[in-house]
């Protein structure tokens, strides 16, 4: 265990769609400065896990504490309000609205302080969301939504980041870019970031730690190097889905 | 279609005529329980059924001829499709370089529309186009910008907009009857009063969206239409109200007498004066709406309806409080509803609970639709061809010359309504003014049709 608090702990969380249980006590640490994934297969309630924490659902049990705080049965816009910012799953971008007012949607929890300074920051991590700035959500592709998805969620200057299955559906260059963009944030800046993925390989070897979801029980954990060499692992998740 | 593949390109007669058969078969069907007999009471007061078999047979024979006409036009069609366009390429796209030029222009117009009115028809046959097209199609162009709000911009489809219009008109008329005060108290207030039931009927339906808020909002119109006909010791049920105060110019009344209008301004009386100071009482009042709306477009509220619009999950995970969202739409989408209830009722000096049937909220989220979701040019526009085309039915009396002294042509108001309708989702089914204007831009403005995003994303 460290000696230091975990910015991000989930302890024993059970949350429930009507009767039907998705999560059956999951504990989870996210220290700061650290890369953390979840890999596991479809079904396993990864996604169940990231929007409990952003409290949509709510937990029935367990509790989940950010900076000692115990958030578990506070509303999702004060989640977000904490500096827990959340790319979801599909992307979620407003389609009619252009790339620019998506990234302003993602400053209004900061009252758009520093609004124009983290601009040119994204544009510079992001090159393509600059050419696509006053074009639409909907029209752009599924990497750049992907990536404007993301950089909605900087705009906030959070302080953890939730990202839930960033490769889906995009080509592995893309995919690698995405990836290699997010290990920059959190070398640069010290970004915190939890990652949600299917895509095991990249995923465990961008991450620092991992945990392996399974029906909604954590099954294994350890570094990202560890787990990348585990032959269970390797038969689940890696062998035959390398690409 | 069943169209078998033929070598010759040629049109092929006999699966075109199955198809208008086909098409008039299915008018027959619906025609015979619909059109086949007239239904009158005679002195009996027995039920008498009419036979208009004759009715029928031109229904039959005019979709079967269409149908045909419309077979035969797409398979001419089929290999160089060229799309039948009402408006040269590129024309919206010039009106909205140009917007802020056209808005000066259109203001201009609506500002001195009284005196081209005037000059056009004369005193006397102003006061008609005044009242009639002017404030009339401004009631509902305020009523659709204020609609617009909820449905337009947040996303929520409200039906029973109309309740809200019925509050602003009951707070006026009984306020003003039972304890004289103006109009110019009680037009805030009224707003006031319609927000307040906005919010309340914003709480319970919080958690729905779609089809289900469309239910509920429908109900709640309905609860307050059959509150004001059955309370009948605080609405005066249908007979309604009537000796509704009118509005004064600022204390100064419109009538003959010798501290009149016209006697304090040294003009001959004509009744035209009240009129024109009604159209633009209510042209200030849409003008305030349209204002208020541009506006919260561009502050975090207005961006955050929109965005909500879009997608409320992701919202939520921006930080955007969803419940205070949908609540200040809702209670602000209802106070301009009441702001125009209240002129309504100082307007018609009238009110019964027949005003604000169903119906008129249904004509008010079509001038929506139709207009395009989020445009007020697009309303603006819409509303002047619903009701001003509506007016402009009872001006056409040429047609009793032809189709004889009983021809009434606003009894097909609804036919060529729904006609109207469908004709306009087939060629544009975003509506009119289907391009959103972008909040913010980094230099210059810049548009991006609305067909390259997929349908039903907002």
């Amino acid at each position: 265990m460290t000696v230091a608090q975990p910015l991000l702990a989930v302890r024993g969380v059970k949350t429930y769609y009507g009767k039907i249980i998705a999560l059956k006590g999951v504990d989870i640490d996210v220290n700061a400065g650290e890369i953390v994934t979840m890999i596991g297969a479809n079904g396993a309630g990864k996604s169940t896990l990231m929007m409990t924490i952003f409290g949509n659902p709510q937990a029935r049990e367990g509790s989940i504490t950010y900076e000692g705080r115990d958030i578990t049965r506070m509303p999702s816009h004060e989640i977000a309000r904490l500096g827990i910012a959340q790319s979801p799953e599909g992307r979620r971008i407003f389609p009619r609205m252009t790339v620019f007012e998506n990234l302003q949607m993602g400053a209004a929890v900061r009252n758009f302080e520093h609004f124009d300074e983290d601009l040119e920051k994204i544009c510079v991590l992001f090159p393509r969301i600059k050419e696509r700035l006053q074009q639409r959500g909907g029209t752009l592709s599924g990497g750049e939504q992907q990536m404007v998805a993301i950089a909605r969620a900087l705009m906030a200057r959070p302080k953890l980041l939730l990202l839930d299955e960033p490769s889906l559906g995009l080509a592995p260059l893309i995919v690698k870019q995405i990836f290699e963009a997010i290990r920059e944030l959190n070398r640069t800046q010290g970004l915190t970031v939890f990652l949600v993925e299917q895509n095991a390989f990249h995923a465990l070897k961008l991450a620092h730690r991992g945990y392996v979801m399974v029906n909604g029980v954590i099954t294994m954990s350890g570094s990202g190097k560890d787990l990348l060499a585990n032959p269970q692992v390797r038969a689940a998740y890696l062998e035959g889905g390398r690409h | 279609m069943a169209s078998k593949p033929t070598a010759a390109p040629g049109r092929d007669l006999k699966a075109a005529f199955k198809e208008a058969g086909f098409a008039a078969l299915v008018t027959l069907g619906l025609c015979i329980p619909i059109i086949a007999w007239g239904t009158r009471q005679n002195m009996d007061n027995v039920l008498v059924l009419d036979p208009r078999w004759d009715a029928v047979a031109w229904a039959v024979g005019i979709v079967f001829v269409g149908r045909l006409l419309v077979a035969l036009r797409q398979q001419g069609r089929r290999e160089a499709k060229a799309a039948v366009r009402l408006l040269p390429h590129g024309t919206i796209a010039f009106f909205q370089r140009h917007s802020r030029l056209f808005s000066l222009f259109g203001l201009g117009f609506l500002v001195s529309f009284p005196a081209i009115a005037i000059g056009l028809a004369g005193w006397g046959g102003a006061l008609k186009w005044i009242d009639n097209f002017g404030v009339q199609i401004l009631i509902y162009v305020m009523l659709g910008w204020g609609l617009n709000i909820v449905v337009g911009l947040a996303g929520l489809l409200d039906l029973g907009y109309v309740a809200f219009y019925a509050v602003g008109a009951y707070s006026y008329a009984l306020l003003a009857k039972n304890f004289g005060l103006s109009f110019w108290i009680l037009l805030p207030l009224a707003g006031i009063l319609a927000s307040f039931w906005g919010m309340l009927l914003g709480f319970p339906v919080l958690r729905l969206r779609g089809d289900y808020l469309a239910i509920v909002t429908l109900a709640f119109g309905e609860i307050i239409r059959l509150v004001l006909v059955n309370w009948t010791e605080f609405s005066n049920g249908y007979a309604g109200i009537s000796g509704i105060p009118r509005p004064t110019f600022f204390g100064i009344p419109f009538t003959a007498a010798d501290d009149g209008f016209a006697a304090v301004f040294g003009l001959e009386f004509s009744p035209i004066y009240r009129t024109i100071f009604l159209y633009y009482l209510i042209l200030c009042l849409a003008l305030l709406t349209a204002f208020v709306t541009l506006r919260l477009r561009r502050l975090p509220v207005g961006r955050a309806w929109e965005a909500l619009r879009e997608d409320e999950i992701a919202c939520r995970s921006l930080g955007i409080n969803t419940t205070n969202t949908k609540l200040t739409a809702f209670s602000l989408g209802a106070m301009f509803g009441g702001f125009a209830g209240s002129f309504f009722a100082a307007r018609q000096g009238f009110i019964s609970p027949e005003s604000f049937v169903f119906m008129e909220s249904a004509v008010i989220l079509a001038i929506v639709v139709l207009g395009g979701m989020g445009s007020l040019w697009g309303c603006a526009i819409a509303a002047i061809a619903m009701i001003g085309g509506t007016e402009l039915l009872r001006e056409l009396d040429f047609l009793k010359q032809v189709f004889g002294p009983d021809f009434d042509p606003t009894k097909y108001r609804m036919l060529i309504f729904g006609f109207a309708m469908v004709v306009i989702m087939i060629w544009k089914p975003r509506g009119l003014i289907s391009v959103r204007e972008p909040t913010a831009f980094l230099k210059e403005k810049k548009t991006i049709s609305a067909d390259l995003v997929q349908e039903g994303h907002g």
